[in-house]
């Protein structure tokens, strides 16, 4: 790995604290590196600056020198160097710390400024609290708490706005609790490139609106919601939904494409809510796309398989439904296949391997193609075709369909098939050939390929285990269970350890996750001396270079380029 | 009392002079910008320099001075923006040159693009000036067909091309970066400076300068006279003439043409304008367009200021108040745009301030939170007060949201909306009840808190 070169540091003073920051940093990043804590609502650190909330003002200087000597002027009384406070307060997001720079962040000055900005924003921001989706992550609410004087003086009538605008599909905004910070604004211009939110009208009286005739309804409008510092922007689909202080937040990847844009699932007894995004300044800054966060709807569906189905037809346990597999896998010795599966965690990628192994079987993975949106969403749509790669189930990446398979069904040399999450129908074989053939399934949905199977084992969702993907970076990041499965749904990894075994290979340790990472560390060059344990929260890089050739299909997209 | 000292309105008003290329080639027209070509660029720069030229658009800041800001060393463009956005309330001397003396204007913009080696100017006229914008279209057609405007002018390989652009009805396209941001085809939201100073980083992010019409009119002057003899007429520091708009209660409102500093309020008030009006006093004058703050009649000064490099003490009645832009600062006002506001006694200042606030809530931009707020806070507090609600404690009240405002915004427009208040709630404390005090205690609030029925009422 190629260290990244280290930054010119430069040290400024943030209220009495000496702290070196690189240059260029501004004020707001320069004090929190200091440990103090600047408000803000139209500062983002990933767009660019308004400078019009006015919450960050703080007071600047600098150390008093002789204009003609450069020789410090010292104060008599304490005995430091003298102190040049510019009159006016500077915001701090806009001005960048400068060497030896002095920020005063506590000051009567500062105090009354933010007291005054927080009256100005409250004044005709309507009292809803008790009935905003807002409340309880409301930068308003915490930093009139914060900051504000705990009282108004406000008597006059407030602002009359427009309280339920439907922006686009997946977006309500009220414009009476807007506080005009233009942070969606920017982020659709700056960042999706979707120049669709303004302002209208002037003064106290501006509204945000669509321009006449477009909609917000962009693949990335719900970060506009994430980014709101208030209550404006709405997620409609969770809006009225739960009090987001009774929700579980459990780390997460987004799985719909080899993006992998980390997240936070926001769950509440068993029940998921909602998906927002987890900043990794190396993946997705603080992005993800609107598709991925409609993903946990998949969990609780109409066809989603919670009952194990054994080859005598009749339910049973996981006891009943191994024993079945094994008398597959006995019935057809040397003619077994396995189909592993891109949207597996790296983990099961590499007990599917062991079980093709164990069985002498060909691996196959099932592409999936789409096209890429340059942002957060890649053309493959498995989040871990490089974990197939990495860990050896695969050598090249997969072919369009599974042609190779369909054909040695055809020839009669596969007779039965594992398949791991994969609906093989959907991958280009067809009901004769299904019909032919043994089948055992595993996966979490009902579809095809469970209908037609022998032996039918649920299993669990990303959001309902704990895992990693190797994303298209060739970033291995973990995810964790948010919520538990349904009853009857078998861990991936305790079914694909059992079906090893069923195939006569004996293993010592059941399928957990730490067995398998130390199982894993030894037999896989790429993830020597890695364990699950210490993958740190924002991912670990792994050398790519030996599949450096392979086509992959990605293109350049946020914090990823094709390697030529 | 000084007799009027008409530069820029020399013929402004003049029977038989029209607006015209003919009448104004008549009268001398064009031939400082002949005789400009003559010379380098960099001596015209110096000539102004000289000169002590203050801007007359509302700051008065060394028109000099700001031409040597400028960035001459990026590669990319210079532009010159011509700020005929006269919106600030009492001011109406910009129009009255374009109207009737366009050509004046022309031949000051580009002698001062020739002297920073500007090839685009823009004229940036208030959106209300559609008359305004047609006669500016006209002079610089005419411009153009006799070979001042457009290629090689005059035969001297310069090229220059002027456009006017109209705006669309807001005061803030005055602030000269909002002006930019308009002229650029955005809303007009001021930029944050640093870094954005016209400059460096102005009209698509290119250095540009931005005059005032005034201010350049005053350039050709200084080019057909030379800065040495400009700086002669005026006072140190305050030179040339300036134009003073005076409305409200006076016998005769107008334009008038002075030396700076040599006159007083009272001269103008008194002399220039007849005094005020039969059986009326004066109250209260604001000398420098809306923004600037309030001068009381009855008021003194007293201190000390610099006259040349002596400290020379001063002890003046308002009316002994020189108007030029140094004078003024001192007694806490400003000169600004020129625009002298008179009040008598007639007048209520509360209406009055309720006046001027309503005006600043409406052209808010709305972009920066205390002004955004606060001017719209201010209207509503003056508005209900004029509506007699008023309330124990609104002036306090009144005079903490304008100290919650000022200095705090992106643009100057923070100071032009709280100064007013700041200013009428000092000085006419009796009229604002509890004026002055500080603002109330939240105990000391919730006690006069009003009970609901009476709080529903004032709403």
């Amino acid at each position: 790995m190629i260290s990244p070169p280290k930054p010119d540091l430069i040290t400024v003073n943030v209220d009495g604290r000496e702290v070196a920051v690189p240059k260029g940093t501004n004020m707001i990043e320069a004090a929190r590196a200091a440990g103090v804590d600047v408000p803000h609502y139209c500062y983002h650190p990933k767009l660019t600056v308004a400078g019009n909330c006015r919450m960050c003002l703080v007071e600047t200087g600098q150390l008093a020198v002789d204009p003609a000597t450069r020789a410090p002027i010292m104060d008599p009384a304490t005995g430091t160097q003298r102190i040049n406070w510019a009159p006016r307060p500077a915001i701090a997001c806009a001005t960048n710390a400068s060497p030896g720079l002095q920020i005063r962040t506590t000051s009567p000055l500062v105090k009354d400024c933010r007291e005054g900005v927080m009256e100005f924003l409250l004044i005709n921001h309507p009292l809803d609290c008790p009935i905003c989706d807002q409340a309880g992550e409301c930068k308003l609410q915490e930093q009139a708490t914060g900051y504000g004087r705990g009282y108004s003086r406000y008597i006059e009538p407030k602002n009359v706005k427009p309280k339920r605008t439907a922006l686009g599909p997946r977006v309500t905004l009220d414009d009476e609790r807007c506080i005009l910070c233009s942070r969606c604004i920017r982020f659709c211009k700056e960042v999706v490139g979707d120049d669709v939110l303004g302002f209208i009208d002037r003064g106290s009286h501006s509204t945000l609106t669509c321009y006449p005739g477009r909609r917000l309804e962009n693949n990335y409008s719900l970060n506009t919601v994430d980014i709101c510092p208030v209550g404006a922007l709405t997620s409609t689909d969770f809006r009225f939904k739960m009090r987001v202080w009774f929700l579980k937040q459990t780390d997460s990847i987004d799985a719909e494409s080899s993006a992998g844009a980390n997240t936070v699932v926001w769950s509440r007894e068993g029940v998921i809510y909602r998906i927002t995004p987890r900043r990794n300044d190396a993946v997705n800054d603080t992005w993800m796309a609107d598709s991925g966060r409609e993903l946990y709807k998949a969990v609780r569906t109409e066809g989603r398989l919670a009952d194990i189905r054994t080859g005598s037809g009749g339910p049973g346990g996981l006891d009943a439904a191994i024993q079945a597999a094994a008398e597959v896998f006995k019935a057809n010795a040397g003619a077994c296949a396995v189909v592993g599966s891109g949207r597996s965690s790296v983990e099961e990628q590499f007990l599917t391997r062991s079980l093709a192994e164990g069985l002498k079987a060909p691996a196959y993975l099932v592409s999936r193609v789409g096209k890429g949106d340059g942002i957060l969403v890649s053309a493959d749509r498995n989040p871990n075709v490089r974990g197939a790669l990495v860990t050896g189930l695969v050598a090249s990446l997969p072919d369009r369909n599974l042609s190779g398979l369909a054909s040695a069904v055809d020839a009669g040399r596969i007779k039965a098939v594992v398949s791991v999450g994969e609906d093989l129908s959907e991958a280009g074989l067809t009901g004769a050939q299904l019909a032919g053939i043994s089948i055992i399934y595993l996966g979490t949905h009902r579809n095809g390929t469970s209908d037609a199977a022998k032996v039918v084992i649920p299993t669990l969702s990303v959001f309902e285990k704990a895992g990693t993907f190797v994303n298209q970076q060739f970033r291995i990041q973990k995810f964790s269970a948010a919520v538990p499965g349904p009853e009857g749904a078998a861990d991936d990894l305790v079914v694909l350890a059992r079906l090893i075994e069923a195939a006569g290979v004996r293993r010592g340790q059941a399928g957990g996750l730490a067995a398998v990472w130390s199982e894993m560390e030894a037999a896989v060059p790429a993830l020597a001396g890695i364990s699950y344990g210490n993958i740190p929260d924002s991912g670990l890089l792994l050398d790519g270079t030996p599949w450096a050739g392979l086509p992959f299909v990605e293109g350049e997209s946020l914090h990823f380029q094709r390697v030529p | 009392m000084p007799e009027q000292r008409r530069i820029i309105f020399q013929h402004i008003d003049e029977p038989g002079y029209s607006n015209d290329l003919a009448c104004y080639l008549r009268n001398g027209g064009y031939t400082t910008l002949r005789q400009a070509f003559q010379r380098k660029p960099e001596e015209l720069i110096e000539e102004v320099k000289r000169s002590g030229l203050r801007g007359r658009g509302g700051a008065g800041f060394s028109c000099g001075l700001k031409w040597s800001l400028v960035d001459r060393k990026s590669g990319k463009p210079i532009y010159l923006i011509v700020n005929a956005d006269e919106s600030e309330p009492g001011t109406f001397k910009d129009r009255h040159i374009i109207h009737q003396d366009p050509h004046q204007l022309l031949e000051g913009m580009m002698i001062t693009c020739f002297a920073n080696n500007v090839k685009q100017a823009y004229i940036y006229i208030r959106g209300e000036f559609p008359e305004g914008a047609r006669i500016l279209e006209r002079a610089i057609a005419e411009a153009r067909a006799a070979n001042f405007v457009g290629p090689n002018i005059a035969g001297s390989g310069y090229c220059c091309e002027v456009y006017v652009h109209r705006g669309a009805g807001a005061y803030i396209c005055g602030e000269e970066t909002g002006l930019i941001e308009s002229l650029e085809g955005k809303r007009p939201y001021p930029r944050i400076k640093p870094p954005y100073f016209p400059a460096v980083l102005g009209l698509y992010q290119c250095p540009t300068i931005v005059n005032n019409v005034e201010t350049l009119c005053h350039v050709r002057h200084i080019a057909a006279v030379g800065g040495a003899a400009f700086a002669k007429t005026g006072t140190p520091g305050n030179t040339g003439t300036r134009i003073y708009c005076v409305s409200g209660h006076v016998q005769k409102p107008g334009c008038y043409e002075f030396e700076v500093g040599r006159i007083t309020m009272g001269q103008l008030l008194y002399e220039a304008c007849g005094g005020p009006l039969p059986g009326r006093k004066f109250k209260a004058v604001i000398p420098g367009g809306s923004s600037a703050k309030v001068l009381k009649f009855g008021e003194r000064f007293n201190g000390r200021r610099k006259v040349g490099t002596t400290l020379e003490e001063y002890n003046w009645a308002l009316e002994d108040v020189p108007m030029d832009f140094d004078s003024l600062a001192l007694v806490g006002s400003m000169g600004g745009s020129g625009g002298v506001i008179v009040m008598d006694d007639s007048v209520n200042m509360v209406e009055a301030l309720g006046n001027i606030n309503a005006f600043y809530a409406h052209e808010s931009c709305g972009q920066c939170t205390p002004c955004r707020e606060g001017s719209l806070w201010m209207k509503r507090i003056t508005a209900r007060m004029a509506g007699g609600g008023a309330r124990h404690g609104d002036g306090a009240l009144l005079k903490s949201v304008a100290d919650q405002i000022a200095g705090r915004t992106i643009c100057a427009f923070g100071e032009a909306c709280a100064w007013p208040t700041q200013s009428f709630v000092q000085k006419f404390g009796d009229e604002f009840g509890a004026a002055g005090s500080a603002a109330p205690s939240a105990e000391a609030l919730a006690k006069a808190e009003a009970p609901r029925a009476e709080r529903t009422r004032l709403v």
